[in-house]
């Protein structure tokens, strides 16, 4: 089969079906199509994975193609392409979206047409942020994907929806518009004059940037992708918008997008600002020790299941920044492999939690119990992503913090020790939030509920894209050489010092 | 008559290439026209001849279009060397038509609400329209000066067209007072460069002589005033601070079509004019023009956000969000200065300027109410839901406004911050990012009132309606703003056809 422009079908497929809805399709077929909007990228992004091996590779990518939007002469062009660092989370997109799409058109959403459509052009920008080899359109497609976040939010939203769409949009704004300079500046200071990360990384490897532009612009970068990525203490917007989110948008959000952040740390700041990364690592590991420990002991404090949700996401942001501070590549194999599963294991969360929701009324976990005698199926999976997110081993996310804390132990110990510590942290508030809903005897509230709408448990049409989540944990968490493989190659070829990855000893 | 005098006159007359401003003549013969059918034809016909000045406008672009690669490019003797065409000038000239024509568009259905003569307005905007595509390809302070006053003049009028309306006449008060001060600085600059010159050129108007004067005498007292002068002049214009204070007021008084040639064409015509003149004949003062323009534009940049942030009316909204615009776009011109490739980041910016400003006063035209003054952000409540194609419309526009990926906003900021950037003025762009994010707030809040579920009164028995009952969108008018909301949309992924038109004369 002719892999050449599937990367761009992957990305075009959402949009060209989001277009379609907004032209006015009916919504019979709008919800057809929107199977084949979602479909399609996973069937891609699943069949790229399966070829990415036995794919010719040139400068480390295979798939490449590039198209010209008619920037040329500004040195940007649509150049696609997957190496071993974007591979698995532009698998994890597609899986991700797919799981959120379904679970999107089960829902009976109001006016659902338009929420399938901000839904699709979320999906086709998550695809193309990791297929980009340009930083330019990498950043433009992370746009792409932001915008209908906001949106979905305001309208679709919960509790505070209002005052939640407008801070997440200020934040993540400013977020973006620092990182933007950044790149920007990237683009200006080095010889190549082109947003093309491949002659970025030849131009710089032959002339590295002065010292203290690197500094500069990777704080720019750090700052900026740190927001995104809801970097203690600059992460505010990200409970409060998680709390409102619609499920499939917090899906979205939480599992892919706001990877975006650390994949550009990874794949771009790491790569090319070696010195500017030295020079902040003391203080970027400072602040994601708050982001485990000073977030971890806020997440146990809260009530609301969705809000628990959203601030363990921005917990376990801090794992991952760890991982990057300890500037070895262990530590960033690591992390990409923990940002899969973190991906995986908070869509999944976030998908039950709106399902408990659905059979509760409520999100407040002291006004539920019990749940499992009415839905064992429900309480089972909850069960397995929460085990996932702790970081139990045959789980995927077990693999990367694991890989993580032997990267930092080399660093420091009582760093090492503050990171672990995080996930008795989790486990508490994990284990904790599943007693509390499934276990134990229905609080009063939930009865009265119960008698009211009778609870039944997890439809097939919820089930599936659940199962799909949880088969991606199990899949990674058993095997991952799958990824790890071909992770550690491209890791060795972009991450100069080209000593033998000590990850291949920790994966393989 | 007296034959030297008719040699002369055919002298000159051989110098008049008038095909080379063929489309001004023929739009200045259709506004006549305008008139003369107002005349001829009887009452019930009368409603052709709006669709009749579209057509004829229509006509005219096409036919630009076609003689888009003109022989006169570059020549230095058309008129007597009154008028120079240039790559930029021809662009502009384009962009002037199209912007005219869908202004002209967008009148049919704001004047429909309205009960006066309306025949008028569409001869005044074709007139405005020929004078400013003379205004981009003027090589000479005259012609320069004429064009100028001719647009200004039919502004006058076109402001407080709506004269029944109070807030319409008090706009066109101060934009006359504004103007006319303007206009007053502008010709005592000109005549100080003019006197500064003197006799050493053979006609010391001429912007390529006046440049060699100036190249000839660096740091002239009386020169960099009056340099200062036409400049403050041009600023009116384009409505950069300290000549912004008139754009609240008049845009919110102006009806909503004029409201969108203020914004749109009249702003593009004095950053055209700012960059021909800072490139080309104040270039050797470009050490006295940069400081100046750096300073206008911070304050700009920093003016427009900061008071766009606390209106609730749109009309003021987009005036102050269009002050910020001038700002960014006077940014690119400063860095023009020394990266050429700033001029074609303009030129990008104008145009997707030009998109979505349109999408924006589009919808704003069939949501406004009778009384085109009074339109508050309350009145989009509810818009997207009942009106998703408006809803969608104007979540494009002010995306693109915004300067959001993906639309050709976007792109349009970043050429021109690159390009910034590149010239080195690190503080200029980090106030201009730092207005982009500001400036999101507004803009957001704009798409929130018109997107977002809001619990409103119920309207009680006969209490009048809050709200100004929207304007159902004729079908032509409904494939136009989509037209013009997808442009947005496909220029934001393909920015081809504008870079092969920018590079089609270099």
């Amino acid at each position: 089969m002719n892999s050449e422009h599937l990367l761009l079908l992957s990305i075009a497929a959402p949009l060209v079906v989001a277009l379609a809805i907004a032209l006015g399709l009916p919504k019979r077929f709008s919800v057809k199509l929107a199977y084949l909007g979602f479909g399609v990228p996973a069937l891609i992004a699943l069949y790229l994975w399966s070829q990415y091996g036995a794919a010719p590779q040139s400068d480390g990518y295979a798939f490449r193609t590039a198209y010209d939007t008619g920037l040329r002469s500004f040195g940007i062009q649509l150049s696609l392409g997957l190496n071993g660092i974007s591979l698995p989370l532009y698998v994890m997109a597609g899986v991700v979206g797919l799981a959120a799409g379904l679970y999107a058109i089960q829902s009976s959403a109001e006016r659902l047409k338009a929420y399938l459509m901000l839904l699709l052009i979320m999906q086709g920008g998550l695809m193309g942020v990791f297929a980009s080899i340009d930083i330019f359109f990498f950043y433009f497609f992370h746009e792409l994907a932001l915008i209908p976040t906001f949106i979905m939010v305001g309208i679709w939203g919960g509790r505070d929806r209002s005052y939640a769409a407008m801070k997440m949009t200020i934040y993540l704004t400013l977020g973006a518009m620092l990182s933007l300079i950044g790149l920007i500046a990237l683009y200006v200071k080095s010889p190549a004059q082109t947003f093309d990360l491949i002659e970025l990384r030849k131009a710089l490897a032959a002339a590295p940037l002065s010292a203290v532009v690197q500094n500069n612009i990777f704080g720019l970068l750090m700052f900026g992708f740190g927001i995104l990525v809801s970097l203690w203490p600059l992460h505010t917007w990200a409970p409060l918008g998680y709390g409102a989110a619609p499920s499939s948008a917090a899906m979205l959000h939480a599992g892919v997008l706001k990877k975006f952040g650390l994949y550009g740390l990874i794949q771009i700041a790491l790569p090319l600002l070696p010195l500017g990364a030295g020079h902040w690592s003391g203080i970027l590991t400072v602040l994601a020790i708050g982001n485990v420990l000073i977030i971890g002991f806020v997440t146990i404090a809260q009530r609301d299941l969705k809000q628990m949700i959203g601030y363990s996401s921005v917990m376990h942001m801090g794992y991952a920044f760890l991982g990057i501070a300890s500037l070895s590549n262990v530590g960033i194999g690591g992390v990409v492999l923990m940002m899969v599963a973190h991906g995986l294991s908070v869509a999944l969360l976030f998908l039950l939690s709106t399902s408990v929701y659905h059979r509760t009324q409520t999100f407040d976990m002291s006004e539920m119990g019990g749940l499992a005698m009415k839905a064992p199926v429900l309480a089972a999976l909850f069960v397995a992503g929460t085990m996932a997110s702790i970081g139990l081993p045959g789980l995927a996310n077990f693999w990367g913090e694991l890989v993580i804390f032997i990267a930092l132990w080399k660093i420091s110990w009582l760093v090492t020790a503050c990171a672990i510590a995080g996930v008795i942290i989790s486990a508490i508030y994990g284990l904790r939030a599943t007693a509390n809903i499934f276990f134990g005897q229905p609080s009063e509230e939930f009865a009265r509920t119960a008698e009211k709408t009778p609870v039944s448990d997890l439809r097939w049409s919820e089930r599936i894209p659940a199962m799909l989540l949880l088969a991606g944990l199990l899949a990674v968490g058993f095997w991952p050489r799958t990824f790890s493989t071909s992770l550690n190659e491209t890791i060795s070829a972009v991450y100069q010092p080209a000593e033998v990855p000590a990850s291949s000893v920790a994966l393989k | 008559m007296n034959p030297d005098l008719v040699k002369a006159f055919s002298l000159a007359a051989e110098q008049n290439r008038w095909a080379a401003i063929l489309p001004e003549v023929v739009l200045g013969c259709l506004a006549l026209m305008l008139l003369v059918l107002e005349i001829v034809l009887p009452k019930r016909d009368q409603k052709i001849i709006p669709i009749f000045a579209i057509f004829g406008q229509i006509v005219v672009l096409a036919g630009m279009i076609f003689t888009y690669r003109s022989d006169f490019i570059g020549d230095d003797s058309l008129f007597g060397g009154m008028v120079r065409q240039t790559a930029e000038s021809q662009f502009m000239r384009i962009f002037f038509v199209i912007a005219s024509i869908l202004v002209s568009i967008l009148g049919v259905i704001a004047l429909a609400k309205q009960r006066m003569p309306k025949i008028e307005f569409f001869h005044i905007v074709i007139v405005v329209t020929g004078a400013m595509m003379l205004l981009v390809q003027s090589n000479h302070f005259v012609l320069f000066f004429v064009a100028l006053e001719t647009l200004t003049v039919g502004l006058y009028i076109l402001v407080s067209y709506v004269r029944t309306n109070p807030l319409s006449l008090e706009a066109g008060l101060k934009y006359l007072i504004s103007g006319a001060l303007s206009s007053a600085i502008l010709l005592f600059g000109i005549v100080l460069l003019y006197g500064v010159a003197g006799k050493s050129q053979i006609d010391s108007m001429n912007f390529g002589q006046l440049h060699t004067f100036l190249a000839a005498n660096p740091g002239n007292f009386l020169a960099s005033v009056g340099v200062a002068f036409v400049l403050c002049g041009v600023a009116f214009k384009v409505g950069a601070v300290p000549f912004q204070i008139w754009i609240p007021d008049v845009y919110q008084g102006a009806s909503t079509p004029i409201t969108a040639l203020l914004a749109v064409s009249s702003k593009a015509a004095g950053v055209s004019v700012l960059l021909l003149l800072a490139r080309t004949v104040f270039e050797p003062y470009s050490g006295f023009v940069i400081p100046l323009l750096s300073v206008l534009t911070a304050a700009t940049i920093i003016f427009g956000n900061v008071a766009a942030l606390g209106q609730q009316n749109v009309k003021r909204l987009i005036g102050l969000s269009g002050v910020s615009h001038a700002g960014y776009l006077m940014l690119g011109v400063i860095a023009s200065f020394t990266q050429p490739q700033a001029i074609n980041a303009i030129h990008f910016y104008l145009f997707v300027y030009l998109l979505a400003s349109f999408a924006v006063f589009g919808v704003m035209v069939h949501v406004a109410g009778v009384d085109d003054a009074d339109q508050q952000l309350d009145h989009y409540g509810d818009l997207a839901r009942e009106r998703p194609f408006l809803g969608g419309v104007l979540a494009i526009g002010l995306g693109s406004l915004a300067g959001i990926p993906p639309l050709a906003g976007f792109i349009g900021k970043l050429l021109v911050f690159v390009a910034v950037y590149k010239a080195g003025l690190n503080a200029l762009l980090f106030i201009a990012i730092a207005g982009v994010v500001v400036s999101i707030y507004y803009y957001f809040g704009w798409i929130k009132a018109a997107f977002f579920p809001v619990w409103q009164v119920p309207v009680t028995e006969g209490e009048p309606e809050t709200r100004p009952a929207r304007t159902p969108v004729a079908a032509p008018m409904g494939v136009l703003l989509g037209a013009i909301a997808l442009a947005s949309i496909v220029l934001g992924f393909y920015q081809a056809p504008i870079t092969a038109w920018l590079a089609a004369l270099h």
